[in-house]
């Protein structure tokens, strides 16, 4: 059991790694939030899980309703990291900034 | 609401019960399912089973499906809510799936050291069949979800705008996805 919740919880931190590096990697605004919001979806879904089954280990009424609050977390960054991101883009989009292409630079 | 000051309305009163009962019942229907939704988050989060927590999630909860329940459930029928909840919830582990798989995608592109010449982000622009807004909604989040691509405007007539990192996320777009939220939101 242990070992199920090291191997989620440090692949979950192998995504939040990546997710930090594409924001200082990629080239403009618009791409940098394609690992800013999306990359720790599947981070926070991964080192939650292994929240939600290290609390599960010793099964009782409490830990089972923490666990069910730790998957409501999740639901809620689900609905809400999209809307945000979308709403980034917009906000981007009609200020007037143009997104960077490869023909530019070249 | 308008139709009781209608004079059609008031020389026929047999006409105006029906609707009177259906929206009455409209209204139970739509009280119980988010009475019971509200309550059992009320026990989740509470993590009390005394008399005393039990009643005041009973009360508060009876207070607000009363007063917001009509706004849980607005255009659809009671009855078929319950079967598109299964439905969505049959898809999630699809895109669940999907999210992973796109993950691993840019988790490689990051870290790839070559990756300015592997990335190439553009716009593209498709029409989709989706008409509700349910549906559209769904959709547009689902391809924001997807690590790649965001959506960046959905117009009225259902043309997504949508910001892709590289060729092969764009690529799959709309293809498997639409078709499985059309199955979803049947119309």
């Amino acid at each position: 059991m242990k070992i199920i919740v090291m191997i989620l919880l440090f692949s979950g931190l192998a995504f939040f790694t990546g997710g930090s590096i594409g924001i200082l990697r990629l080239p403009d605004f618009y791409s940098r939030l394609h690992p800013a919001g999306k990359l720790d979806t599947a981070g926070q879904l991964l080192t939650l899980s292994a929240i939600a089954v290290f609390v599960l280990q010793d099964f009782s009424l409490h830990n089972f309703l923490t666990a069910t609050k730790i998957v409501l977390i999740v639901i809620i960054v689900y609905i809400t990291s999209p809307t945000a991101t979308h709403a980034i883009v917009d906000a981007g989009v009609r200020a007037g900034l143009k997104p960077w292409t490869k023909e530019d630079q070249s | 609401m308008g139709k009781d000051f209608q004079p059609t309305s008031r020389n026929a009163p047999s006409e105006e019960n029906p609707s009177k009962t259906s929206r009455a019942k409209r209204f139970g229907a739509t009280f119980i399912l988010s009475f019971v939704i509200l309550f059992v988050v009320w026990i989740i989060f509470s993590g009390r089973f005394d008399g005393f927590h039990i009643t005041l999630g009973l009360i508060s909860s009876a207070i607000v499906a009363a007063f917001s329940g009509d706004l849980m459930f607005t255009s659809h029928e009671p009855r078929g809510i319950f079967r598109l909840w299964i439905r969505l919830f049959a898809y999630i582990p699809w895109l669940i799936y999907q999210i992973f798989l796109a993950n691993l995608h840019v988790m490689y592109l990051v870290f790839h050291p070559k990756m300015m010449e592997l990335i190439n982000p553009q716009i593209i622009e498709f029409d989709s069949e989706l008409k509700s807004d349910y549906a559209r909604t769904t959709f547009a989040n689902s391809i924001t979800l997807t690590p790649g691509t965001i959506t960046v405007n959905v117009t009225v007539l259902g043309r997504f705008s949508v910001h892709c990192i590289d060729d092969k996320s764009g690529q799959a777009l709309p293809g498997d996805m639409e078709s499985k939220i059309v199955k979803v939101f049947p119309e």
